[in-house]
C-alpha cells in the first residue's frame, strides 16, 4: 500500500508539471507573437506595453509580498532608477556611438534596478513585517528628495527625455512604429515573466514560501532568513528595474514620479488586487489597473475615490483578491456545488448593483456641488445624464441604497448558505476547502 | 568519548529573574536522554539554549565537543542538530509535501540555489517521500499544512524535525495534547525515527519516559537535581521529594 502510495506521487511530480509547463509557456509566447495582427491599432499597442510593464512590475512586488511576506511601500524605487538608468544609457549610447541596441536597455535598468536592491537590502531585510516595510518607506522618501536635490540626473520636476530610435538599429528595427516597440515589451514580458515563474520553483523560492510562512522555524532547517530575505529583495529589484526601463522607453521619458510613492501605492494595489496567493495573481491584477485607470478616468473625475473603495471592499471582503477568490471555487466545482453557488452570485448581484447605483449617483451628485459647483447641474457620469441638483436625483440615491443594502444582505445570506453546505459536503468527503 | 552534547555551568536570566542556574547536562551519542521536571522548571528554556534560539548569559553548550552556544539556531542546525516545538510550529500556508522539502534542502547541499528546479531534484525528492512515508502522511502530501488534523500535525512537526538526518534530535513535549493511543503511535514513531541517532526529549508522561529513556534527567527550578539510568532515578530520594511524590514511585 505504501508502495502505491509513494511511486503515484513521484511519477505525477516529475513529467507532467513539466509538460504543462511548456505547453501553457508555448500559448504565451504565440499569444504574445498574434496580438498586433489581431489588435492592429497604435493605440492599442500602447495600451499593451503600459500593460506589459505593469506586469512585470507586479510580478516583481509579489516577490517580495505574495513569495517571501515583504510588504513594501517603496518598490517604485527600483523601478525609478531602471527607468533613469535606460533614460540616460539610451542618451549617452548614440552621443558615445556604443554599439548596444535598444533592446539590451532594459537589460542595464534591471541591473541598475539590483544593484541599488544590493545596496538597500541588507539593512531593510535583517528584520521581516513593520520594521522592513517601515524602512522600505524611508528608503522611499530619501529617493523622491535626492531626486528632486541631484537636478544632473534626475532632471528634476520635468525629468529626463530621450530619443530612442537614436540607438543603433537592430535588424533594420528603429523602434519608430509602435508595433516594434511592443514586441520589444512583449520579449522582455515573456522572458521576465518566465524567469520569475522558475524561480518560484527552485530550491530558493520553496524557502521564500517558508520564511513567509515562518521565519523562525526556517532556521531550525539550516536556512538564515535573513539571506533569504535579501535574496528575494534583490531578485524583486532586479525585475523592477526591468519594468522601469521599458516604461521608459515606452514614453521616451523618466520622471521623478516614476519612483515616488504614488507609483509604489500602485504595484501594492494591482498586486493585491490581482491576488498574491498565486502566480498569475498579480498579471490579472495589473492588466484590471491599467484598464480601469485609464477607462474609469474617462467616465468620472473621482475614480481614485472608486480606486480606494474597491481596494478596501477587496481587502475587506475578498483577501484572495481575484486569483484567490476564482481559485477558491475549484472546492464547490469538486463538489458538484458551484452551479448552486452561482446562482446565488446571480441573485445577490441584483440589489449589490442597486447599491452600487446609489451609490455612484450620490457621490457623482456631491462632487458635483463641491468641486464643480458653478458648472451646469446636468452632468454625466457613467454615460448617464441626471440633473445633479433635483431633488430626484438624491431620493433615487437614497431608495436605490437603501433597497440594495437591505435585500442586498438577505441575499447575500443566501450565498453564505451556499458556501456552507459547500463546505460540509467538501469536509465529509475529506476534501480540501 | 565526546559527548553528542554537553551543557558547562550554563546561567540564563531575563532581567534579575534566573531562570537557568549553573546547569550542566551531558548526553552520550546514540543516547536516548530525558529531561523531566515540573511545569515552569526550565525544560523549554533548557531546550531553546541547546537550539540557539537564546544565548546562555554564561557558560557553554557544546555539540560534538564544539562550543556552539552564541551561534544563531541556523547554523547550530548545520552542525547536525535539530529540535521540535511544543507547540506546533510548521509552515502553515504550504504543502505537507513542501514542508518536509523545505527541512530536506539545506541538509541535501542545495543551499540558496535558483538557478535549479525543485522538481528535478531526485535526491531530495526520494527523500522526502522516505520521510513522509515514515510519518505516514504519503497520502495527504498535497494538504496545506494548517489545515492537517492536529495528531497529523504533530506527526509533521516530527517529521521537520529528522528530514534533515541530524545525528541529534531534540523534541520538546511531541505528544503533548495527544490521546492515549494517539501518544502510543507517536512514540513508537519517534523510536523507530531516531535509531542511531541521540534524542533528547522532554516529555511529561511518565510512561513514555520511563518506557523509552536510556537516561534521565530531572530539572527543578532551573537546576538538574539528579541525572542517570530510570532505575537510579525511580530509586533517587532527592527526587522522590521534589519531583515524582510518593504516590508514582510506589506505582
Amino acid at each position: 500500500m505504501t508502495e502505491l502510495l509513494s511511486s503515484a506521487p513521484i511519477s505525477r511530480v516529475v513529467p507532467w508539471p513539466r509538460l504543462r509547463f511548456y505547453a501553457v509557456w508555448a500559448m504565451v509566447a504565440v499569444v504574445l507573437a498574434a496580438f498586433p495582427s489581431v489588435f492592429t491599432s497604435a493605440s492599442s499597442l500602447t495600451t499593451f506595453s503600459l500593460v506589459g510593464t505593469a506586469i512585470i512590475f507586479a510580478l516583481s512586488y509579489n516577490i517580495l509580498l505574495g513569495q517571501t511576506g515583504l510588504l513594501s511601500f517603496g518598490h517604485a524605487v527600483y523601478y525609478g532608477i531602471g527607468a533613469f538608468f535606460a533614460v540616460h544609457s539610451m542618451n549617452l549610447i548614440p552621443q558615445y556611438g556604443l554599439p548596444v541596441p535598444l533592446p539590451f536597455v532594459p537589460l542595464i535598468g534591471g541591473v541598475a534596478g539590483l544593484l541599488l536592491a544590493i545596496l538597500t537590502g541588507w539593512i531593510s531585510t535583517r528584520r521581516a513585517g513593520t520594521v522592513f516595510s517601515m524602512i522600505s518607506l524611508g528608503i522611499a522618501e530619501l529617493a523622491v528628495a535626492l531626486a528632486l536635490i541631484l537636478t544632473d540626473f534626475f532632471g528634476g520636476e520635468d525629468g529626463i527625455s530621450t530619443n530612442r530610435t537614436k540607438l543603433p538599429a537592430w535588424f533594420g528595427w528603429h523602434f519608430g512604429p509602435q508595433v516594434q516597440v511592443y514586441y520589444l515589451v512583449a520579449f522582455w514580458v515573456f522572458i521576465s515573466a518566465l524567469a520569475m515563474y522558475a524561480l518560484t520553483r527552485t530550491p530558493l523560492g520553496k524557502i521564500c514560501n517558508a520564511v513567509r510562512d515562518n521565519p523562525e522555524r526556517v532556521q531550525f532547517v539550516g536556512y538564515d532568513p535573513h539571506v533569504v530575505r535579501y535574496l528575494a529583495f534583490c531578485f524583486a529589484g532586479l525585475f523592477a528595474g526591468i519594468a522601469g526601463a521599458l516604461a521608459a522607453i515606452s514614453f521616451e521619458s523618466a520622471n521623478f514620479t516614476d519612483l515616488g510613492w504614488v507609483k509604489s501605492g500602485a504595484v501594492i494595489f494591482s498586486t493585491y488586487i490581482g491576488g498574491t496567493s498565486i502566480f498569475v495573481g498579480p498579471i490579472v491584477g495589473a492588466i484590471f489597473f491599467v484598464y480601469l485607470s485609464l477607462s474609469l478616468s474617462d467616465y468620472t473625475s473621482v475614480w481614485q475615490l472608486y480606486f480606494g473603495l474597491l481596494f478596501i471592499l477587496v481587502v475587506r471582503y475578498a483577501p484572495g483578491g481575484i486569483g484567490g477568490t476564482l481559485l477558491m471555487h475549484r472546492m464547490p466545482l469538486r463538489v458538484g456545488r458551484l452551479g448552486g453557488i452561482l446562482k446565488t452570485y446571480a441573485i445577490a448581484a441584483i440589489p449589490t448593483l442597486m447599491l452600487v447605483a446609489g451609490f455612484v449617483l450620490a457621490v457623482e451628485t456631491i462632487v458635483h456641488h463641491t468641486v464643480n459647483a458653478n458648472e451646469d447641474p446636468r452632468i454625466k457620469a457613467f454615460g448617464v445624464s441626471f440633473d445633479a441638483s433635483s431633488l430626484v436625483t438624491w431620493m433615487i440615491a437614497v431608495v436605490l441604497m437603501l433597497i440594495g443594502y437591505f435585500v442586498g444582505r438577505l441575499t447575500w445570506q443566501g450565498v453564505t448558505r451556499a458556501w456552507d453546505d459547500a463546505r460540509t459536503i467538501a469536509s465529509e468527503r475529506g476534501i480540501p476547502s | 568519548m565526546i559527548p553528542a552534547i554537553e551543557v558547562r555551568a550554563v546561567n540564563k536570566s531575563f532581567g534579575n529573574v534566573e531562570i537557568i542556574r549553573n546547569l550542566n547536562l551531558r548526553v552520550e551519542r546514540g543516547e536516548r536522554h530525558a529531561v523531566i521536571g515540573p511545569n515552569g522548571a526550565g525544560k523549554s528554556t533548557t531546550f531553546n539554549l541547546i537550539s540557539g534560539y537564546l544565548a546562555p548569559t554564561s557558560g557553554d553548550v557544546l555539540l560534538n565537543g564544539e562550543v556552539v552556544s552564541g551561534l544563531p539556531p541556523f547554523e547550530i542546525n548545520r552542525r547536525g542538530l535539530s529540535r521540535s516545538f511544543q507547540l506546533t510550529n510548521v509552515f502553515a500556508r504550504m504543502t505537507v509535501w513542501d514542508n518536509v522539502r523545505c527541512a530536506v534542502l539545506w541538509a541535501s547541499g542545495q543551499r540558496y540555489a535558483f538557478w535549479k528546479s525543485m522538481d528535478d531534484l531526485q535526491g531530495v525528492n526520494e527523500r522526502t517521500i522516505r520521510i513522509l512515508e515514515d510519518i505516514h502522511l504519503a497520502a495527504r502530501r498535497d494538504v496545506i499544512a494548517g489545515l492537517l488534523p492536529y495528531a497529523e500535525q504533530r506527526a509533521l512537526e516530527i517529521g521537520i524535525t529528522v528530514a534533515g538526518g541530524s545525528d541529534v534530535i531534540i523534541l520538546d513535549e511531541p505528544t503533548a495534547g495527544m490521546s492515549h493511543a494517539e501518544t502510543e503511535r507517536a512514540m513508537a514513531l519517534i523510536k523507530r525515527l531516531t535509531e542511531e541517532r541521540t534524542l533528547v526529549i522532554v516529555e511529561h508522561d511518565m510512561n513514555v519516559v520511563f518506557g523509552l529513556a536510556d537516561r534521565i534527567s530531572v530539572l527543578v527550578y532551573g537546576e538538574i537535581i539528579a541525572s542517570g539510568t530510570p532505575a537510579e532515578i525511580r530509586n533517587n530520594p532527592r527526587v522522590k521529594e521534589a519531583y515524582l511524590g510518593q504516590e508514582a514511585v510506589d506505582a
